[in-house]
């Protein structure tokens, strides 16, 4: 077989995971379980995102693939690649662009859109997996909304460490009902979780699709006496001077040296265009 | 079969159900929002919009249950070609088509069960007009608050206080298409 | 001045092009082609169709060219290409009552009707290395023996006369598909079945083994295996008849298993059932211990909390497509999950410093 359907799936699986994706819609926050297919690339490697995506993919839309927040990381260039050639959709690197981004493990700086769609690789997509290995356990709790075990683990970390110790796929609770794995997207991106955008999570292997429609209550779990903290790096960017964006730390020689700049590539290449400069910015040439 | 029942399909099925689909996202991601929905077309009484969302969500997999106004031999016909999906009572339908009138009373859908309340039928009301007057929607979504013209408001009112079970509505006259979670809260304007 | 790595889609380009070298190997070597993989590598081929869930030794000897002889990533490429057939109809179950046997054994009795036949076995082979084969052997003619086609009885039929064995009722429902619908627990046995068949070869026969060695242990026998082909047929609706498609390899074992009865059922022997595309008698034998001890629910056993009882935990890992999806992907880049961690660990290595100090000044 040499000719492939647009976008990959065949239409009577595409049916499956729109219908899939509406139902995640109407219940914000609930997994969705579906049939996920076998992809031409791994599973674990965002098959569940790749699915999503060909079901949402028009000709018209330009789309925009995004891993730890990079363009250009191997995996994000090669799912760019499969959409390129079996959907012959425009592809972008810059976000105000993109009307479909799929991404994993981070949420774009710039605030998204009404008019945007963004898609989340998610590797194990069930909160409460590793307090309980049973699907037929937690499929029990997320029904009777007993969501205790999820706060005494958390209780736990603080009165071992002070802190609560999860740093990324920090648990959040959509519209009051759903606790929800947000994917491994560091806790700083969780505030943005409330935002003009469709988001779509999909995990291929575990079999489950799950939405948070535009302007839902997205709420990271947290205690009164220990408020929710989305801290990072205490730097601004090296490159770019931003002081409000999540960094990655460089490591730049062997003794010890290192810098920090923006996860999102196209954020900060943005800001140094707009003239924006770090403490290892390039010296510019004088003006010609 | 008459020729009525094989025309009316997509041209070109994958790039038309992808349109239509995103159409039918938008519309229930943002409740109160009326957006136009063409490409397909079914015999009477069946709407444009109806018809596109059929053709676009439904398929053999998906159990459908026709209300009287649109139980009518050509839609039959129609579905059977172009779609495939078995025509089934209310308690096993994952789709239901009909007037409001005709689909009501709505409280002999399935709602879902606690473990999954996804086992919900969607259901397809056709509306004369649809228009942004009318009940005040609020809820995921929405921003505010939005308003969408609705035939009754105590249905979906006690529809959204089964939240998370519950049914989910897509309203259509003609080409408009709108759609109403059983999450979004209802209220008289 | 930094410059952040980047020109990712040249270095899979080149990686790509490189594993294409690696892959044909040193080309003053003769290439081997898809034929000789098909009919040369066969106990592959079956692995791959198997744990591929599509029956075509081609596309697997293709498969297994393109993966370099790895067998995972030949099910994989079988896998991702079944997905994107379309589902024209669906079989008859196949009747392996009917089968030609070319193997045929059964542990439980010394002899049976239909005889024992041992059919090309490893079994008695002393496993010496064959030097003969290097160097490129003539092949000796297997001896031929005539036999006239008949249907196999089948041994676990002897005892079911007796009524020592649990009899398996026919049900007229359609099993759920594995491949369309998402997996639900407690799943039924048509579903575990499926699981199992496709399942990791490795996986499913180190389950086998745990309950052998004590694990909800369940006294297996043999009490038949059988090889061979058997035919398939479909119905076509516009021909409002069934026809024959083809006939396919099939490995099939019924274990006998002690069962010492229950408040409801009596003693009697309880069954295990393994079925597998082509020649893959250890799968299909493994296969068959696994689902008779997953079935203790249904025979009023007790769980013992032996993994291979665990429906879950055989059901949710058996598959080594997910498996080795997964754990691979641990390879892809993490830097901003890891970055999180390593902040989240400085911060805690911070306030536990200062308060050892603190308490130290005090």
């Amino acid at each position: 077989m040499s000719d492939y359907n647009f976008a990959y799936l065949d239409e009577q699986t595409k049916r499956m995971i729109r219908r899939a994706i509406l139902k995640g819609i109407a219940i914000p926050g609930y997994q969705v379980p579906f049939a996920s297919r076998e992809m031409p690339m791994p599973y674990g490697w965002g098959t569940g995102g790749v699915q999503v995506s060909a079901a949402c993919l028009t000709p018209d839309d330009s789309f925009k693939v995004i891993d730890q927040g990079a363009d250009d990381t191997t995996n994000a260039v090669s799912i760019r690649k499969f959409f390129e050639h079996t959907a012959g959709v425009a592809t972008t690197e810059h976000t105000v662009d993109a009307t479909v981004i799929q991404t994993r493990h981070r949420i774009p700086e710039e605030p998204l859109t009404e008019d945007q769609i963004l898609v989340y690789q998610v590797p194990i997509p069930e909160p409460l997996r590793f307090l309980e290995p049973r699907e037929t356990e937690t499929r029990k709790m997320h029904a009777l909304e007993e969501y205790g075990l999820m706060h005494v683990k958390l209780y736990e970390d603080i009165a071992r460490h002070g802190n609560i110790a999860t740093a990324y796929a920090y648990p959040v609770k959509v519209e009051d009902r759903y606790v929800m794995d947000p994917s491994p997207i560091p806790k700083f991106d969780n505030p943005k979780l409330e935002m003009a955008a469709i988001q779509l999570f999909g995990a291929g292997r575990e079999q489950r699709i799950y939405a948070i429609p535009p302007y839902t209550k997205v709420v990271s779990l947290d205690f009164e006496d220990h408020p929710f903290d989305p801290s990072k790096a205490d730097h601004p960017c090296d490159l770019c001077g931003a002081e409000h964006t999540y960094l990655d730390e460089v490591i730049i020689d062997d003794e010890g040296g290192r810098m920090f700049v923006c996860s999102d590539t196209d954020y900060c290449s943005k800001r140094q265009a707009d003239g924006h400069r770090g403490r290892l910015s390039p010296i510019e040439e004088a003006a010609e | 079969m008459d020729i009525q029942s094989l025309s009316g399909g997509f041209e070109n099925a994958p790039v038309q159900s992808a349109h239509a689909f995103r159409t039918a996202l938008n519309v229930l991601s943002r409740p109160g929002t009326i957006m136009e929905l063409r490409g397909a077309n079914a015999p009477a009484p069946v709407s444009e919009a109806a018809a596109t969302l059929l053709l676009t969500l439904c398929d053999p997999e998906t159990p459908l249950y026709l209300a009287d106004t649109h139980d009518t031999k050509e839609v039959r016909d129609w579905i059977a070609f172009h779609i495939g999906a078995p025509l089934v009572g209310r308690a096993h339908a994952h789709f239901a088509l009909g007037t409001w009138e005709a689909l009501s009373p709505i409280n002999t859908f399935p709602i879902g069960t606690p473990e999954y309340p996804d086992r919900s039928t969607t259901l397809i009301a056709e509306l004369d007009e649809l228009n942004e007057h009318g009940a005040s929607l609020t809820g995921p979504g929405i921003k505010d608050r939005a308003h969408l013209g609705l035939p009754e408001i105590d249905a979906f009112q006690m529809n959204a206080c089964l939240f998370p079970l519950g049914l989910d509505f897509y309203f259509t006259a003609g080409t408009r298409v709108a759609a109403l979670p059983r999450s979004t809260k209802v209220e008289a304007d | 001045m930094y410059v952040a790595v980047k020109g990712g889609e040249r270095a899979i380009d080149n990686a790509h092009a490189w594993l294409a070298e690696e892959r044909r190997g040193d080309t003053s070597i003769a290439e081997l082609s898809v034929e000789q993989i098909r009919e040369q590598l066969g106990l592959a081929i079956n692995r791959v169709m198997a744990e591929g869930s599509l029956y075509d030794p081609d596309l697997a000897a293709l498969a297994i060219k393109q993966s370099r002889g790895d067998l995972i990533e030949a099910i994989f490429l079988i896998r991702a290409y079944r997905t994107t057939l379309p589902r024209i109809g669906h079989s008859h179950p196949i009747d392996t009552g009917k089968m030609a046997c070319d193997r045929r054994i059964s542990a439980t009795f010394k002899d049976v009707p239909g005889g024992q036949v041992l059919g090309p076995t490893f079994d008695y082979t002393h496993r010496l290395l064959d030097f003969k084969l290097a160097a490129e052997g003539e092949l000796p003619e297997a001896p031929i023996r005539e036999t006239e086609a008949q249907d196999m009885p089948r041994v676990t039929d002897y005892l079911n006369r007796e009524g020592m064995i649990q009899t398996e009722e026919r049900t007229e429902g359609t099993p759920p598909d594995l491949t369309r619908q998402p997996m639900e627990y407690p799943a039924n046995r048509p579903l575990r079945l499926q699981a199992l068949t496709r399942g990791d070869e490795g996986f499913v026969l180190s389950m086998a083994y745990s309950t052998q060695r004590g694990y909800a242990r369940n006294h297996p026998f043999v009490g038949e295996l059988r090889i061979g082909k058997v035919a398939v047929e479909m119905d076509i609706s516009a021909l409002g008849f069934s026809i024959d498609i083809g006939e396919m390899t099939v490995t099939e074992c019924e274990t006998v298993n002690q069962f010492t009865g229950s408040k409801s059922e009596p003693p009697q022997f309880t069954r295990g059932y393994g079925l597998v595309f082509g020649q893959t008698e250890r799968k299909a034998i493994s296969m068959a211990l696994v689902d008779r001890a997953l079935r203790w629910k249904e025979l009023g056993e007790d769980n013992v909390g032996a993994p291979a009882q665990d429906e879950e935990f055989v059901l949710a890992h058996s598959d080594n497509i997910q498996a080795t999806g997964f754990l691979e992907h641990i390879k892809l880049p993490h830097y901003v999950d890891f970055q999180s961690e390593l902040e989240l660990v400085r911060k805690l290595r911070a306030e536990v410093m200062a308060a050892s100090q603190k308490e130290a000044a005090e």
